[in-house]
């Protein structure tokens, strides 16, 4: 979930809304007379607000401004989670990031702490998604940022997103193979809570692990949407039991109510037994 | 017309045998939008009374200029349920000399009842009134123009005052049906130009709230319904009219559907929101001691099962047959709950009156479950503290806190706190929510109260239950 850099208020509220991930945003929701003001309030927020355990993302500014490497020290310094860089558009521009980051860590006594999501928000960026999505061990994933993009192919997005989807095809496929976890883009119509369900469900099947969300409100939906049905969630607890059981055996062939349980199913019930955790309806304990 | 009661406000107060040193008597279902209060008591000041108690339902924010009269020396004490805005500044700066008497929707009905609180003239706004007195808060002619609904805080004074003043700005033909107030309580009625303000009496349309802390604060309020046991068919239900409040009866009204349950009665303030319940069959009766919008008022005109009720007849303690008795579950708001599930509805936690005592504790100690819904902090202000700075409704009547960082039940009530737990709700000890708020907020300092006492907060047995006492700048 987006939130402004500059407001103290949103910031220390956010987490109790549930969002998997809290985003600080030191870029676009901040005018350039404030960058400076939230870079330093993002970095007291990090550091003194209890955000009760949830990821903590930082939005920095392009390396390429004044205010890049102003960011990354500052947010490094103060413990974030993942630095999700803007307008990503070659694995350059990674590595640099990375580069700045492994200063800042030397500093601190603490490499390899720091995580990066990329953000792709032009042709290039996707033309390049996968060499993005590979430049650095750190990198934990890949996101559209589809007003920029838009503008860049010279369209504009539509209800339908029709506009996106080599784009959004592309991201995936391309954090698949590089074994990371891909984003999709926000959707900001708060009014219109039926388009945004139909567009998480789209984003849903083309194998996208979560949505970026401006408003606490667009929480429900996507946990709705992703969360898997009751008989999927039983299935895939039997899955799992099945193959405990069958290690404690010894047993190298898995069966469930007489089928074949093979590599991609075990996976599945793995990722459905995740989500199930992440939207709220299974308990880590049950998960066990 | 013959025994046309039809006088001027003057020649109506002269009539009215009113004496300095006596008391009048106001309602306020015409909330934010009132002109009753300040044109007779103008009136009042121009005719050179002096050293009248105001007894009204309850004060606002329009009610400055009563400012004004308190310096003159024309009020010189006032009883209400509650008190906003800048009068409510000046008396809790010491601007009267005597306290202020505060006391519940149910409280007031029960002193004027029993005569504790003795009305010598009542000046009651009606929306619609025939030449004898017959009134009512509904509208009966295309003249309408200060519709009301219920007249419900007006009814004790109107039966029990020793002079009934009757002030309306649509003159209807006789007789006024179905009436509220009877002519035979009725001695003068006077026809002004308006009674209120209609823009500022009640708000049109339903509007859910879309602020994201309202609706989680509801959808918790709802579950904790829902899992409380007292969630099953032939239940009743209050709630305010705070955007929490408002969205939870959307979130009730999902699993009422859902479980095919259906509720006997909705008490209280009605809204937009019960209205739509009712018209669906989900609640079978709307039991209305005040309209608190458009679409309530308009429906207690029109429809036979929703009834007006007077402030006896709604939250009296006084008076087995009140509705509170027979009511279930109650939604709440606050200002600050303390580690005893105290609450405060009155005094801001910067000392200054800002609220109303209204039927917080008559609903709270009658009803079977009471829930109250109040964020943790409000902006850098602590809701969850370990004192309220007043208090108003005692921790024994309170059931459930609601906030955004968990549910607190009173530990006298463990049942409720193992349904909850059971289905799986984040039930928490109040004392890590105050000490929660405290370790974001960090201690406030300690509040500038002087020696005076600007306010005594009766409660709904006739007890003195605390004092308010001045601010200091």
């Amino acid at each position: 979930m987006f939130v402004p850099g500059n407001n103290p208020g949103m910031m220390a509220d956010a987490h109790i809304y549930g969002p998997d991930s809290i985003m600080l945003d030191l870029e676009d929701s901040v005018t350039m007379a404030e960058k400076d003001a939230a870079r330093l309030l993002v970095h007291n927020a990090l550091k003194s607000i209890d955000f009760g355990g949830t990821e903590m993302v930082v939005r920095i500014n392009p390396l390429s401004t004044p205010y890049g490497k102003k960011d990354v020290e500052a947010v490094v310094k103060a413990g974030v989670d993942v630095i999700r860089m803007p307008k990503t558009e070659t694995a350059d521009e990674v590595r640099e990031l990375e580069a700045e980051i492994v200063k800042v860590e030397t500093e601190l006594g603490c490499v390899g702490r720091t995580l990066i999501m990329a953000a792709i928000e032009s042709a290039l960026g996707v033309v390049n998604a996968f060499e993005i999505a590979t430049a650095s061990k750190r990198m934990m994933g890949i996101a559209l940022g589809a007003e920029d993009y838009s503008a860049n192919l010279k369209t504009q997005r539509t209800p339908g997103g029709a506009e996106l989807l080599l784009a959004r095809e592309t991201i995936v496929v391309a954090a698949r193979a590089a074994g990371i976890a891909c984003f999709d883009t926000v959707y900001s119509n708060l009014d219109d809570m039926d388009t945004f369900r139909k567009e998480v469900e789209l984003i849903k099947t083309l194998g996208f692990d979560g949505k970026s969300i401006i408003n606490p409100r667009q929480i429900e939906v996507v946990n709705e949407v992703f969360a898997p049905s009751q008989k999927a969630i039983d299935k895939a607890l039997r899955i799992i039991a099945a193959i405990k059981e069958a290690q404690a055996k010894g047993s190298g062939v898995i069966a469930v109510n007489g089928k074949m349980v093979d590599r991609p199913v075990v996976i599945r019930a793995e990722r459905t037994i995740a989500l199930a955790i992440a939207s709220g309806i299974l308990s880590q304990e049950e998960a066990l | 017309m013959r025994h046309s009661k039809i006088v001027t406000l003057e020649e109506a107060i002269r009539k009215s045998g009113l004496q300095d040193g006596m008391t009048i008597s106001f309602h306020h279902h015409f909330r934010g939008g009132d002109k009753v209060v300040n044109l007779v008591v103008a009136k009042l000041a121009e005719m050179g009374f002096k050293n009248l108690h105001l007894a009204a339902s309850s004060l606002s924010d329009v009610h400055a200029p009563l400012i004004e009269h308190i310096k003159n020396g024309v009020i010189t004490k006032i009883s209400t349920s509650g008190l906003r805005g800048e009068l409510a500044n000046e008396i809790s700066h010491g601007l009267l000399k005597e306290p202020v008497v505060f006391r519940s929707h149910g409280g007031r009905g029960s002193a004027i009842a029993s005569g504790e609180l003795h009305i010598d003239v009542a000046f009651l706004g009606a929306s619609s009134c025939d030449e004898l007195g017959n009134a009512s808060g509904c509208p009966r002619s295309e003249n309408a123009k200060s519709i009301c609904g219920s007249l419900g805080y007006a009814l004790p004074d109107a039966r029990y005052a020793d002079h009934v003043v009757i002030l309306t700005d649509d003159l209807v033909a006789y007789p006024n049906v179905p009436k509220s107030i009877s002519a035979c309580d009725v001695e003068s009625v006077v026809v002004v130009d308006s009674v209120g303000d209609s823009a500022k009496i009640s708000s049109g349309a339903i509007r859910d709230s879309k602020n994201p802390r309202d609706i989680l604060l509801a959808k918790q309020a709802a579950k904790v319904i829902i899992n409380s046991g007292y969630f099953k068919e032939g239940f009743s239900i209050q709630t305010g009219t705070g955007g929490a409040s408002l969205a939870a009866v959307k979130y009730i009204r999902e699993s009422m559907i859902e479980q095919g349950i259906h509720a006997s009665f909705a008490l209280g303030g009605i809204t937009a929101h019960m209205v739509k319940l009712h018209e669906e069959g989900l609640i079978g009766r709307l039991v209305d001691v005040q309209s608190f919008d458009k679409v309530a008022a308009e429906s207690i005109a029109k429809d036979q099962l929703h009834q007006e009720v007077s402030a006896v007849e709604y939250a009296s303690a006084d008076h087995v047959g009140s509705a509170v008795h027979a009511l279930d579950i109650v939604i709440l708001s606050a200002l600050e709950v303390d580690v005893d599930f105290n609450v405060n509805v009155l005094v801001g936690s910067d000392g200054i009156i800002r609220g109303a005592v209204g039927g917080h504790p008559d609903t709270a100690e009658d009803s079977a479950l009471s829930i109250v819904v109040c964020p943790l902090l409000r902006g850098r202000i602590p809701c969850v503290v370990p004192k309220v700075t007043t208090l108003i409704t005692p921790g024994k009547c309170v059931d459930v806190v609601v906030t955004e960082y968990g549910i607190a039940v009173n530990p006298g009530r463990p049942e409720i706190a193992e349904r909850l737990l059971a289905a799986g709700l984040k039930v928490v000890d109040i004392h890590d929510l105050a000490a929660k708020a405290g370790s974001i907020i960090g201690e406030p300092d300690p509040l500038p109260f002087g020696d005076r006492v600007v306010g005594l907060v009766i409660d709904r047995h006739g007890n003195l239950l605390d004092e308010i006492h001045n601010i200091v700048d």
